[in-house]
């Protein structure tokens, strides 16, 4: 996203032709208000569908939903948020987002970043047909593999507990790729220069290596916490106790109830989108090039 | 990539004769690389590879009530192919497959040459056109489940406004597709974005120039420099998309839970289904199987075009 804006250069100022500028120089202007027209309108049209859900989420209950079109709250209320932390336990299953997120991150990222740097860095036997394996796993969706995953972890009594969802989503493989990525591109004469002074393996990955890696570890970090905390799908098989529901299965879990409160589910949405939101704006940049590097959303 | 390999290549010694010394160093060199792998495959093994076979081997398997899973050779596969469900959520999953991958590719790259070009505002409108892809899939099927909500949503009254009528975006097949697929573009819009735009930045910007002078016109300066030199993008981005919308998950279960009768079932959906919600595990398995034969197809395809690629540029 670090787009140097010189690359397009503006006609006008490209050619040299003097009695031709004015006339392209109007025409270039032109073009850019077409294009901020069209810009804006498609921005607008992006981001209305989180507008939306602020709007629900501050309305007086079921206002969006009486006749006549009404594109802003008549008041705005704090009352969606004040049931949903009163009726359930928001703030349980926001720490069980959290822990597990963190745990899958911290877990994931360390045994990627050690996986990745093997196969970027030493050499032992098998090392490139173990490789390929570990790609090709890299896609696989939850869903190809859950019954059987769910028999796992309920043989081995982590249903319905965090480690069942944890040690399952720590399995990950995308970060393994971005890892080894950069460890090769980190020049030879540094890791040479350290083992020339007698550091070991262990001592150039830890003291050489992983100091040169703070944008790598952003992007791993980062992409897997996002991962973690949006996912849906296996959180809701492994878990079984309302307490112990991290935020996505607990959206579910008000969709759920006889009489969905639309404003309570908009509430909570947007209770567990905040924190994402905040970490892309801070952090744009790590993500963006994790996205583009790594192909994962 | 191609650095990177070349680089690999570089740290390799010929084939030269080994002295004893180095040899220990190599060994040694072998097992550190094992232990540097050793969390990394414990994990993969406990919790994928294992879970593998042990679904290839509830495939075979029928589990009726409490019982003990039963062997029944390849009934459930048998059960598959006469199963009317299963082949509409096949045809389902490759249409809505079919009509969102275009239109995400598309979309991507005309917003990608847009807010390349020179704009007022260009990093913020850019910011927020990637917003959507930090957003759960639960959140948006929520926030698309109110916006189309059938008897009063917001949608169907702006429909009613401007003169068209209302959808029936829940009760009937077609109109309940069409609201998934407009969700899952809307959340991969932004990732094919990115990538685009970080294939046009490569472009040099003197191709454009030497065009502009030669009197090409805009279009045609799109459709013989861009287009083509972003080959390598779209395929990548037609490989992704093609992989995310076969694997739509969350959207469809919040949304619709695959119906009305059955209109938006997926495989991924139909497999849950039947893994956890008929209970016919057996089933359910081998109906992941097909998953992941279907994944673990596209991601060799992936592979080849990459290295291919890597062997032009």
């Amino acid at each position: 996203m670090t787009a140097p804006a010189q690359q397009v250069p503006i006609a006008a100022e490209a050619v040299p032709r003097a009695p031709r500028r004015r006339g392209r120089r109007d025409e270039a202007r032109r073009g850019i208000v077409w294009r901020t027209i069209v810009a804006v309108v498609v921005t607008i049209i992006v981001v209305f569908p989180l507008y939306w859900m602020l709007v629900v989420a501050f309305s007086p209950r079921g206002e969006v939903f009486e006749p006549g079109l009404r594109l802003w709250p008549s008041s705005l209320t704090l009352e969606n948020f004040e049931k949903i932390f009163d009726r359930y336990p928001v703030w349980t299953w926001f720490g069980n987002s959290l822990v597990i997120g963190v745990f899958i991150t911290a877990i994931t990222t360390t045994v990627n970043l050690l996986a990745g740097y093997a196969f970027a860095r030493l050499r032992f036997a098998g090392r490139d047909a173990v490789f390929l394996l570990v790609l090709s796993t890299m896609m696989i969706p939850v869903q190809a593999i859950m019954v059987a995953q769910f028999k796992l972890i309920s043989g081995l009594e982590l249903y319905g507990t965090y480690w069942g969802v944890i040690l399952p989503g720590a399995a990950a493989a995308f970060g393994i790729f971005l890892a080894r990525q950069f460890f090769l591109s980190i020049p030879d004469e540094l890791v040479e220069a350290a083992r020339i002074d007698g550091a070991g393996h262990i001592r150039i990955f830890l003291q050489v290596v992983l100091p040169l890696c703070k944008p790598l570890i952003a992007v791993l970090l980062l992409l897997t916490f996002l991962g973690s905390w949006n996912d849906f799908a296996w959180p809701l098989i492994a878990l079984k106790e309302n307490e112990l529901f991290t935020l996505p299965v607990g959206l579910i879990y008000l969709k759920g109830q006889t009489t969905p409160d639309y404003n309570a589910i908009m509430a909570m949405s947007l209770v567990s989108v905040i924190p994402m939101v905040l970490l892309f704006l801070f952090f744009q940049r790590y993500f963006v090039q994790g996205f583009a590097r790594s192909g994962i959303r | 990539m191609t650095q990177a390999v070349a680089h690999a290549e570089g740290v390799r010694p010929g084939r030269v004769r080994v002295r004893p010394g180095q040899r220990r160093a190599r060994r040694r060199e072998g097992l550190v690389g094992l232990g540097f792998l050793a969390p990394n495959l414990v994990l993969m093994i406990g919790f994928l590879f294992v879970p593998i076979v042990l679904a290839v081997q509830l495939s075979f398997q029928e589990t009726r009530g409490f019982g003990d899973p039963e062997w029944v050779g390849a009934a459930n596969y048998e059960t598959m192919v006469q199963d009317p469900e299963f082949w509409r959520s096949l045809a389902n999953t490759v249409l809505f497959t079919a009509v969102t991958v275009p239109i995400e590719l598309a979309a991507g790259l005309s917003l990608a040459v847009l807010l390349n070009s020179v704009l007022p505002a260009r990093g913020l409108l850019r910011t927020l056109i990637v917003l959507p892809m930090v957003i759960s899939g639960v959140a948006s099927a929520m926030i698309a489940v109110i916006l189309f909500y059938e008897s009063n949503g917001l949608v169907n009254k702006v429909l009613e406004a401007v003169g068209l009528g209302r959808i029936a975006w829940q009760s009937e097949g077609a109109p309940a597709m069409l609201s998934v697929m407009l969700v899952a573009v809307w959340l991969r819009l932004g990732f094919n974005m990115v990538i685009y735009l970080a294939g046009l930045q490569a472009i040099s910007p003197e191709l454009y120039e030497a065009a502009r002078i030669d009197g090409a016109t805009r279009w045609q300066q799109l459709r013989s420099i861009t287009v083509p030199l972003l080959g390598s993008s779209t395929f990548f981005l037609l490989i992704m998309n093609v992989i995310a919308s076969f694997q739509v998950f969350d959207v469809i279960f919040v949304m619709t839970g695959g119906g009305p009768s059955g209109a938006t079932s997926v495989l991924v959906t139909y497999a849950y289904r039947n893994g956890f919600l008929i209970r016919e595990q057996g089933y359910g398995a081998a109906l992941g199987i097909v998953i992941l034969l279907i994944t673990l197809a596209f991601t060799f395809l992936q592979w080849r075009t990459n290295r291919s690629r890597d062997q032009v540029g």
